[in-house]
């Protein structure tokens, strides 16, 4: 819809994972194995999913078990709570709070374990983290004391972006976890 | 190229398939929000007014920036007068997401753009053709758009710009490598962006279309024919519904292949903003800064 979707596709492509664009509701009823949120504004993905009639669609899958995972604005999606904005899907018990590192001058690349991965890059954009979790969300990463990745059930997010570095393992991860 | 360079790309990265607009005060900066803007543009007159105005043009008010800062949650960009790193480092200053070193601000130097290597804050530069695209990452933008002709309403130069930059840039890919050495000298432009652009068929860069854009169906033009994303300008606040016609063009974007959307999203938009043709304009502002 907006934002860094193109990233997601090469890396797919180079773990030889087909995928689709979903810019409109007709293009949701096409079969697939796992749904990913890509970084870009949640503000706007958010607007466009719910005036493209995505919303429903998409968190009534994701609810029913759809494999899902949210980088960067793709967490504030998936977030049941968010500080400094709206909720949208609202399907994971998390509070995140979006641009929690400030603004551009505070974006930051670094190195950081990544649960059951081990050290990959991360970058980070004005970028979100989790502030609270549920009991059961499983902590995949922190970086300074703040969880980053987490995952609940069928949904992974990510507060930095595997799609804009040449480590292929976070996308490998969460296709591990997808059928087909 | 630095780890900092490589954020700010990657900033331009997230705001693809995006409307970043014109705005002049926070109320205008929370309807651009709202109506899914994915960045807003802060300036104290739009282009159209700049144009009507005459006179010299420059930074903004640091205080009216700030203010739009504190009302919305989107990325704030401002504008420089070409070649003027002082306001630049104000900018940086005041904690900008992205400066535009624009020509629709008086330039402030005639020969030399800023050094955009020196500051940690990104850059979106105007190009009108492969070469200007090329000195301006060279110097240290991580972003380019089309200059089009800003405050005009009429789409034909941003066209021409784009049309352009995407045909040298498929020219480049044809090219053998012991001829891009000449390419680079008729381009004016470093040999290793040359290499990258005829490797990989496209610039290094996101590369967005701005100048004169006013309806859903000229922003679905500039993406159909290569653009990652759109500015508006004057189009919105210029026009009779300025959230309307604003989430119309946001949606635009989102799906500029869909004719059957466009259409419904271009009816009853109000007024577009009136215009001016571009052999009626005095001034050309995509000539500065080259």
């Amino acid at each position: 819809m907006q934002g860094a979707f193109i990233e997601h596709e090469r890396m797919l492509s180079s773990l030889d994972t087909q995928s689709f664009e979903i810019r409109k509701a007709s293009d949701f009823t096409n079969k697939m194995d796992g749904l990913i949120l890509p970084g870009g504004e949640s503000t706007v993905i958010g607007k466009l999913l719910r005036e493209l009639e995505l919303m429903e669609p998409i968190r009534k899958a994701i609810l029913g078990g759809l494999p899902v995972m949210g980088t960067c604005a793709g967490m504030i999606l998936l977030a049941k709570n968010v500080i400094g904005g709206e909720a949208h899907l609202a399907c994971m018990d998390i509070t995140a709070e979006r641009n929690a590192y400030g603004r551009q001058l505070a974006s930051f690349s670094t190195e950081a374990e990544f649960g059951g991965v081990g050290k990959i890059p991360m970058v980070f954009i004005r970028a979100p983290y989790v502030v609270k979790a549920a009991a059961d969300v499983e902590v995949l990463a922190e970086v300074d004391g703040k969880i980053i990745a987490a995952r609940q059930k069928n949904m992974l997010v990510c507060a930095f972006h595997p799609e804009l570095t040449k480590d292929t393992s976070v996308h490998s991860f969460f296709l591990s976890t997808c059928n087909g | 190229m630095s780890e900092q360079y490589e954020l700010n790309k990657n900033l331009a990265q997230m705001l693809k398939g995006g409307v970043i607009m014109d705005v002049s005060n926070p109320e205008q900066a929370k309807i651009a929000e709202e109506a899914g803007a994915c960045a807003v543009m802060a300036l104290e007159r739009i282009p159209a007014d700049i144009r009507a105005a005459g006179g010299v043009s420059r930074m903004s008010d640091p205080k009216m920036i700030k203010g739009i800062q504190a009302a919305v949650s989107i990325p704030v960009m401002a504008k420089v007068r070409i070649g003027h790193f002082v306001e630049a480092q104000i900018l940086e200053a005041i904690n900008i997401d992205y400066i535009d070193e624009s020509e629709v601000l008086s330039p402030a130097d005639d020969l030399h753009h800023i050094d955009k290597t020196k500051f940690r804050a990104p850059f979106v530069c105007g190009a009108k053709d492969l070469g200007e695209a090329l000195r301006r990452i060279a110097e240290g933008a991580s972003m380019i758009r089309t200059k089009g002709e800003p405050g005009t309403g009429d789409v034909v130069q941003a066209v021409r710009h784009m049309r352009k930059i995407q045909g040298e840039i498929r020219a480049l890919t044809a090219l053998s490598d012991d001829e891009l050495f000449e390419a680079a000298k008729r381009l004016a432009s470093p040999l290793d962006l040359v290499k990258f652009v005829a490797k990989n068929g496209k610039l290094p860069v996101v590369n967005f279309a701005a100048g004169g854009v006013a309806t859903p169906a000229d922003a679905a033009l500039m993406m159909q024919l290569g653009a990652e994303g759109v500015f508006v300008g004057s189009g919105i606040f210029k026009s009779g519904n300025p959230a309307k016609r604003a989430a119309a063009i946001v949606k635009a974007v989102t799906n500029f292949e869909d004719a059957a959307l466009i259409a419904a999203l271009s009816e009853d938009l109000g007024e577009a903003m009136v215009g001016i043709n571009e052999q009626e304009i005095a001034l050309l502002m995509a000539e500065r800064g080259k």
